[in-house]
Order: C-alpha cells, then sequence, then structure tokens
C-alpha cells in the first residue's frame, strides 16, 4: 500500500497545523514522523487516519484518492497515545473487537476469530493475559495489546501516535526494538509520531522531520543526520555545536581557523554560523602547527565507550558550552584532566548564515 | 571541638498545627449534630411514629384500601413512563453535548435545566394551559372524548417535565471526563454507531446511568405540586401517592395519611442507599476519567 | 469560514442533537412558551394590576422572604455541617452523610405533613414551644421552617466538594506564619469556599421560592398573611381566572430564568476559582 500526500493544508482558527504537505510513503516501510509539539505531525498522522479533514489537499492510497473516504473503508489500524483500551472488555474481548463487529457477511466463523486472536496475542507474547482487564496491565503491555488489537483486522497501513511516548524510558527502549521486529517480519506499511529523535533513528526506514506544519527534510536516518538541510534539523536530531564565523568570498574564519567554503563563493562579509558534531571535533594538547580553537575542560563524563567534554571557548567563539566526543583510548591517550587546556579543531562542519545578525528575520 | 549537645525531643503530644482545638471540635459536631436531628432525624422519625400511632392492623388497612392500591398503581405507572423516556433523552443529549463541539452548546446545557429551577405549580400550570378546556386543543380532545388534564395522561407528562434533567445531568460530566478515544478506536476498528455506543460506550457509563435512574425514579414517584395541577383530585383515579396523602390529611384521616406518607419515606430511604453506594463508583470513574 | 459542528468521526450526531431537541421542544419549550402566550392576551395595564394586586405582593413578600431567611440559616448552618463531615471523623459519619439528602430525596407532601405534626400546637417540638409564645404551624414561621428544610442539601452538597479540595498546605502556610486557627478560617479557608457557598445559596433560594408541596400544609394560607405565591396561582385556576394565574406565573418565570442565570455564573466563578489553586 502506498500513500501519497499531495498539497495537504489545514488550519485550526488562526494557527497552521499542516502548510503544503507533499510526502509519499513507500510500501512495507517505517516511516517516523519526527518533530517538536506543535509541528503538525499528529495532525498529519490523523488526517492520513481519517480522524480529521483537511482544509485543502489529497490523500491518496494506492493511487487512489481517499480524501473524502470515511475512516472505515480505509482499513487503517490506529494505535493511541494513551492505548484506547476498551476498560470494559477482556484483552481478548478487546482484540477480537475488530473482528466482532464486521458485518455478517464478513464476520469470520467464532472458532475462526478464537484462531486468530490467539495467534495475535501469541504473536505479541500476551496469550497468558487473555481474560484480564486492560487496568491490570502495565503500560508496555496494554500498547502491546492495542497494538494486536489494530493488526487482528489486517489493516493496510498501520499508524501510531507517539505509541511509547506514555511509557518510562527503559520499556521505551524495549518496545523500539519489538516494534522494529515486528515490522521487519510483518511488513507492512506503518507511519508513526515521535517527538524522539534517539527513537527514529533506531527505529524507521526513513525519518520526516516537521516544524511548524512544514516538512524540513525527508531521508533515512543516515541522511539526515549526516547531511542534515537546514539548521533545524541539525540541531532537532542529536547534539551540535554552533562557532560564530565570517563568510567572505569562498572562504570562511572561525577564530584563527580557516576552512574553504566553495558555495559561499559570491558572499560578501558575510555572518555565518559552523555547525559541527561533537564526535567530529578533534581534541589535542598542542598546535601542532595548524590553527586551531583554543578552550578548557570544564566537565567530563567518562563513562562508556565515549568520553564527552564539556569545553569553554576561549575566544568567545561558541555562546554556550561546547561538547566534544573522544574514544575512550584518546582520552586515556591526553590524558585530560578537569580545567585542561587544549585545541579543538572541526574535522567536519556545516555553514549556514546567520540570519539575525545579518539584519534578515528569520 | 565538643559537640553541642541537642535538646532532647521529648515525647509530647503530637499537635497537629491545622486543627481546631478538641472541645472547640465537638462544639461544632454537636452544633451540626443538633441543627440535623432537629431539621431531619425529628420529621423522619415522626412520619413512621405517627403512621404506626394506631398499630399495625391500621397501618396495613389504610396502605391496601383500594384508593391507596389504586395511587401505588398510579404511581408506579408513571414512573415506568417517565423514568425509561429520560433515560433515552439523557443518553442522547450526553451523546450529543459530551463527544461532539458545536456552537450553542452551553445554551443547550442549559436549556436541559430548566425543568429544575421551574417552580412545580408553573409545570403544571403549563400543561393546563396546553391541554385544559380553554386552550386551542381543549375543544377537539373533548370532541373526540380524550383527556389529558385531570386525567392519567396528564400526570405522566407533568411526571416526565419534572424529571427530564436527571439523568442527562449525571451523564454529560462522566462522558465529558471519560473523553472519546476507545469511540474513535472503536470506529476505526469497523463498528458502526450503534455497536460503538452499545459495546463501548454505555458499559463505561453504567454506574452514572443508575445513578439517574435513581434519583429521577425518586422524584418521579415522589413528585407533588405538578402532579397536584394537573390531576383533578379525583379519588381512585387521578391520585398518586403523594397526592393520596394530602386528599387523606384535608380529611382529618391522620393516621391513614402518615401510613401511606410512610411508604413513601421508604422509598426515599432506600434511594439514599441505593445512592449512596452507587455514588461511590460514579466518582471513582470522574476522576479516573480517561487514562485508566 | 465559522462552522457549527467540528468534523468528527463518531456518527450519531444528528440523531443525538435532533432527538434532544425534539424532545426538549416537545416537553419543555414548548408547553413553557404556552404561560407566555397565553400572558400576551392581557393588555400591559391588566398584567400589571394582576401581578402588583395587595394579595399578589403580599405573597411575594412572604415568599422571598421567608426563602431568604431559609437560605441564610443554610448558609451558615450548612457550612457547619459541610465542615464537621469534611474535617472531623465521629461515629455514625458515613450515615449522617447518606442522610444530608433526605430533604431532596423526600416527596414534598411527606415533608409537608410531617413538619406539620412536628410543629403544630400538640406536636412533637410544637407542645415545647407553644407555651413559650413560640407558634410555628400556621404562621410565617412555619413556611420559614419548611424552608429550610428544602434547602438544607444544596449548601453542604456545594460547600463539601470544595472543602475537600483546600490544599492542606495552605494552612500550614498560615500557621507557621503565626495565624490563630480562627484567623485562618477568616482569611484564608472562608474566601475559598465562598464563591461554592454563595452558588449553594442561590440554589437553596431558587427552591425555596418556588416550592410548594412542603409548604402548604404548615403555612396556614391566610391571605395577606401566610399565603405563598404558588398557591396563589393554584387558587386562581381553581377559581377559573387562568388569565391571572397565568399572569403571576410569567413573574415566578421570569424570576426563576434569572435565578438560573445567575447561579450558572456562579458555578463558572466556583470553578475558575479551583483551577487557579
Amino acid at each position: 500500500m502506498t500513500i501519497e500526500i499531495h498539497d495537504l493544508s489545514k488550519q485550526f482558527g488562526s494557527f497552521t497545523a499542516l502548510n503544503d504537505i507533499n510526502l509519499k510513503v513507500n510500501p512495507g516501510e517505517l516511516l517516523a514522523l519526527l518533530g517538536p509539539s506543535g509541528s503538525g505531525k499528529t495532525t498529519l498522522l490523523r488526517v492520513i487516519a481519517g480522524l480529521e479533514t483537511a482544509d485543502s489537499g489529497q490523500v491518496l492510497f494506492n493511487q487512489e484518492d481517499s480524501t473524502d473516504k470515511h475512516i472505515r473503508d480505509r482499513h487503517v489500524g490506529f494505535v493511541f497515545q494513551h492505548y484506547a483500551l476498551f476498560r470494559n472488555m477482556t484483552i481478548f474481548e478487546n482484540v477480537a473487537f475488530g473482528l466482532r463487529v464486521r458485518p455478517r457477511k464478513q464476520r469470520p466463523s467464532a472458532r475462526e476469530i478464537n484462531r486468530r486472536v490467539t495467534e495475535l496475542l501469541q504473536l505479541v507474547q500476551l496469550d497468558w493475559l487473555a481474560d484480564r482487564y486492560p487496568h491490570q496491565l502495565s503500560g508496555g503491555q496494554r500498547q502491546r495489546i492495542a497494538l494486536a488489537r489494530a493488526l487482528a483486522v489486517e489493516p493496510s497501513v498501520l499508524l501510531l501516535d507517539e505509541p511509547f511516548g506514555a511509557l518510562d524510558a527503559k520499556v521505551r527502549k524495549e518496545l523500539r526494538a519489538w516494534l522494529r521486529k515486528l515490522h521487519d517480519d510483518m511488513h507492512i506499511t506503518s507511519v508513526f509520531v515521535t517527538h524522539d529523535q534517539e527513537e527514529t533513528l533506531e527505529v524507521a526506514d526513513r525519518i520526516v522531520v516537521m516544524n511548524r506544519g512544514r516538512i524540513e527534510q525527508i531521508g533515512t536516518p543516515d541522511e539526515v543526520y549526516e547531511k542534515p538541510a537546514n539548521p533545524f534539523v541539525y540541531e532537532f536530531l542529536g547534539h551540535v555545536n554552533l562557532f560564530h564565523g565570517r563568510v567572505h568570498q569562498g572562504h570562511a574564519w572561525i577564530g584563527d581557523l580557516e576552512v574553504d567554503a566553495p558555495e559561499y563563493s559570491e558572499a560578501e562579509d558575510l555572518n555565518a554560523i559552523a555547525y559541527v558534531r561533537p564526535h567530529d571535533l578533534e581534541v589535542d594538547r598542542t598546535l601542532n602547527g595548524e590553527p586551531a580553537l583554543a578552550a578548557h575542560i570544564v566537565h567530563i563524563l567518562a563513562i562508556g565507550p565515549v568520553v564527552r567534554l564539556e569545553l569553554a571557548g576561549k575566544d568567545n567563539q561558541s555562546a554556550n558550552s561546547i561538547y566534544a566526543e573522544i574514544s575512550k583510548e584518546r582520552f586515556r591517550e591526553l590524558q585530560l584532566a578537569r580545567g585542561d587546556q587544549v585545541f579543538i579543531k572541526p574535522r567536519k562542519l556545516d555553514l549556514f548564515p546567520n540570519h539575525t545578525q545579518n539584519g534578515s528575520i528569520h | 571541638m565538643t559537640a553541642i549537645p541537642l535538646p532532647q525531643a521529648s515525647p509530647a503530644p503530637h499537635k497537629v498545627v491545622t486543627q481546631e482545638s478538641p472541645w472547640a471540635r465537638w462544639i461544632l459536631i454537636l452544633l451540626a449534630l443538633s441543627f440535623l436531628s432537629l431539621f431531619l432525624l425529628l420529621p423522619l422519625v415522626a412520619v413512621f411514629f405517627e403512621a404506626l400511632r394506631k398499630g399495625w392492623e391500621v397501618y396495613l388497612a389504610a396502605i391496601t384500601e383500594p384508593d391507596a392500591l389504586a395511587a401505588i398503581r398510579l404511581t408506579l405507572i408513571a414512573a415506568a413512563i417517565a423514568v425509561p423516556l429520560n433515560l433515552i433523552f439523557g443518553i442522547a443529549a450526553a451523546w450529543a453535548i459530551a463527544k461532539f463541539e458545536f456552537r450553542g452548546k452551553s445554551i443547550l446545557t442549559s436549556l436541559i435545566d430548566l425543568p429544575f429551577s421551574v417552580s412545580p405549580v408553573v409545570a403544571g400550570l403549563i400543561y393546563v394551559l396546553i391541554f385544559g378546556l380553554q386552550s386551542w386543543i381543549g375543544p377537539w380532545l373533548r370532541e373526540h372524548d380524550l383527556s389529558i388534564i385531570f386525567a392519567v395522561p396528564g400526570i405522566v407528562l407533568a411526571t416526565i417535565f419534572v424529571t427530564v434533567p436527571f439523568i442527562a445531568r449525571e451523564l454529560i460530566p462522566l462522558m465529558q471526563a471519560q473523553g472519546s478515544e476507545e469511540e474513535e478506536a472503536a470506529i476505526i476498528l469497523g463498528a458502526n454507531g450503534w455497536q460503538t455506543l452499545w459495546y463501548i460506550t454505555l458499559p463505561n457509563i453504567k454506574w452514572g446511568l443508575l445513578y439517574g435512574t435513581i434519583l429521577c425514579n425518586a422524584r418521579a414517584m415522589g413528585e407533588f405540586g405538578a402532579v397536584s395541577v394537573v390531576s383533578g383530585h379525583i379519588r381512585g383515579l387521578t391520585n398518586t401517592l403523594s397526592l393520596h396523602v394530602e386528599i387523606l390529611y384535608n380529611e382529618y384521616n391522620f393516621v391513614a395519611a402518615f401510613a401511606v406518607a410512610s411508604l413513601l419515606a421508604l422509598l426515599a430511604l432506600i434511594t439514599l442507599v441505593l445512592k449512596t453506594l452507587v455514588e461511590a463508583r460514579v466518582a471513582q470513574q470522574t476522576s479516573r476519567g480517561n487514562h485508566p | 469560514m465559522s462552522i457549527f459542528k467540528q468534523y468528527s468521526v463518531l456518527p450519531g450526531f444528528n440523531l443525538a442533537l435532533g432527538f434532544t431537541l425534539l424532545y426538549l421542544s416537545l416537553i419543555v419549550l414548548i408547553p413553557l412558551s404556552a404561560a407566555f402566550i397565553h400572558s400576551a392576551k392581557l393588555t400591559w395595564p391588566e398584567f400589571w394590576s394582576t401581578v402588583t394586586a395587595p394579595r399578589v405582593v403580599a405573597s411575594y413578600r412572604l415568599t422571598f422572604g421567608a426563602s431568604f431567611a431559609a437560605a441564610v440559616v443554610n448558609a451558615f448552618f450548612g457550612l457547619l455541617v459541610a465542615w464537621v463531615l469534611v474535617r472531623y471523623p465521629f461515629p455514625g459519619k458515613r450515615l449522617v452523610d447518606a442522610l444530608i439528602d433526605l430533604p431532596f430525596a423526600l416527596p414534598t407532601s411527606v415533608a409537608g405533613i410531617t413538619l406539620t405534626a412536628v410543629y403544630v400546637g400538640n406536636g412533637w417540638l410544637g407542645q415545647y414551644l407553644e407555651p413559650l409564645g413560640i407558634k410555628v404551624a400556621f404562621t410565617p414561621v412555619g413556611v420559614f421552617v419548611a424552608l429550610t428544610f428544602i434547602g438544607l442539601p444544596f449548601v453542604v452538597r456545594t460547600v463539601q466538594p470544595v472543602l475537600e479540595d483546600i490544599e492542606k498546605e495552605l494552612e500550614e502556610a498560615a500557621a507557621m506564619l503565626g495565624a490563630t486557627r480562627w484567623q485562618t478560617f477568616r482569611y484564608v479557608i472562608f474566601p475559598a469556599v465562598l464563591p461554592a457557598l454563595t452558588t449553594g445559596f442561590a440554589l437553596a433560594f431558587a427552591r425555596a421560592i418556588g416550592e410548594y408541596g412542603s409548604v402548604i400544609f404548615i403555612a396556614g394560607n391566610i391571605p395577606m398573611v401566610s399565603e405563598i405565591t404558588p398557591l396563589l396561582i393554584i387558587t386562581k385556576l381553581e377559581q377559573y381566572d387562568y388569565a391571572g394565574a397565568t399572569a403571576i406565573a410569567v413573574v415566578m418565570l421570569v424570576i426563576s430564568f434569572i435565578l438560573l442565570l445567575i447561579i450558572n455564573l456562579l458555578q463558572w466563578w466556583v470553578r475558575h476559582r479551583s483551577i487557579k489553586a
């Protein structure tokens, strides 16, 4: 099942929830809608589901215009953030519900329903809870049942609204891996909404980064993380250090550092910001003959294979703390301690014009 | 440096800072209980005492006498019609108001409260104005030998009027607190409206339904003012229990009046018991709300 | 573009709303409008003279006066009862709590004859009061007593939840700052329950002015002295003075609607006070 969104827009009163959204979901993929609250990701999901209507634009299922199709005819499965399990029914009855309410002609026999429900409960490894009620289950268990219930009616698309949002960290991690595996086994086209970038990087085939009703970037986790299209995506996915600098005719200066900036060959004395990931910062005790930025160590987090250094810059290139990530071996090699003077150099950076300083309002 | 000795904490009586002194407390309790005894307990005890003043035999005779039985029958009929109708109304109104957003919603909610704020006598009067002889329907009814006022239908209508809000007022906040996610989930899974209502919504509100029905029934069986106006006071025909009480009393047949009244008082007590039992359940549901 | 109703996947809106409006119109709205339509048959001077006739005005005085007094008493004692129920444990508390709703559940004619039996000259209390010169039954005082009985649950039940929700920290803070219990009550607790208390008062008042059954037995019903307005309506009806009865009913309806509006506003006030806290 492919899903296509064309020029979709929606307003709530004076608030623009979705602004000209264009998107294609490939069959069998696990697509994430990622963004901060208010970005429109949940609205987009609900429009795809049919729980909301858009003001303009189209939603196509398998190239067929389904914009006005009733929710029942869309054959979507929906998993709510707060599960929405039927509190007055047992787990078994919850999962069986979608099959039992079918019109007589399409309804499977009681035995068949029984078989399917048991199968699904075994799939989510909760068949032993079949006779319990939702309030007797933990959050993680409830979410798995909600998923089983949605799958029972064999939907063509699975939509999940912040499925792990209401769970605590450890359970969330477990369920993430579990969802990924489930998807790999079932290959059902799935779209899920989250504000947790770590989740998307771990789970999704492709990520749609959204902000204020617009799509900022679409790509694989690798693409979106390594080649962010703009500052917003940069900052939203993973940590990033910002350094102030200037760009002039194809060259950029950050403090003493000079780098080539061929994309800015036409630029005339422009204020710019360099975006550098923590793991792209080289740390050394000496200058080694090449220009670098001076800093001293404020804090060291040395737990695990990667050591995180919090640094304070000397020349005010960076208003906030600078974070560098180096390997444990490198850390031991340098024998770093709090207060030490070091020199840092970006191995890889991205430059974006500093709109606020250049007078334009972003 | 020698340690500074800390003062020993003596095991003093635990003084709660946010509590009055015990004697102040007991005075307030006694004051409150005296007020309640005077205004509540005394009348309650008096009903039964007066009813049994002349002994059990007179009591039983009074409540099994044909006019009394007819009154019981009429009371039950009125309640048996008013309560189910208002139940359906309550569910429909709560469905529209709690599950949807539309303009004029708060006006509708206030309109439902109207019968509460109207004097029972006025409630009866307006039905007399519509169906009485001097109204424009009146002559037509008379021609066809139908009577609404001063007959059973009028009593039923007046009873329905005064009990309209009871169930709706219970269900609306309850359903609002529960939200619509379960219903949305049911629709996505393919259920139609009636299946959703029957399998999902109604079971979730069952305690609220019960509570509202108990209150509605108590009022329906006990209504006096409105029914008095439309009834015509025809013994054995258009008297409910509460009207029968009045008739007996006005004839100075005090013991019989209190005997019949004691039945109604018993009904009130049963209502209170059931109400208390169900109340706890409803509060539980409303507070758990949308996320159990 | 403003829409009437927001989109929802849930079905049945038209059916539910349609039925609700139909039912409400047939049972409540159309009958109520009959009162206004009928009174329109009177010319304005006729209407005015009917509703301001001396006997009618006397009934207003009694009805509103006794209702107000009863509501005041209920406000005071209702607050006391609610306080005791919420704050102090004592044996039989649950029983007492359940009994509060008795005036609400008891049919009004039963209340009426019972109160009369209690306060009449040779009645349970009357036998002690009358020698002292306090005549309750068949006087305006009796009306006042009956209306107090009727309004009892309203104040208690509106104030109780608010008292239960008051944060303990507020009282603790006041105590730490040196306030006595009375000062804490006066400056911290009382303002917090005032909206609910006012609402309860208004509810008790509104119920009292329309009350009929509990009052007519104990009232005496002497015109110009102990006759309440609802009774006057019935008297006119029995004399086939439909216009007169309707005119007075319209006055009562208008006052009821105004009170309903005030009560809604008060309840809005209560809700918003509790959100702020």
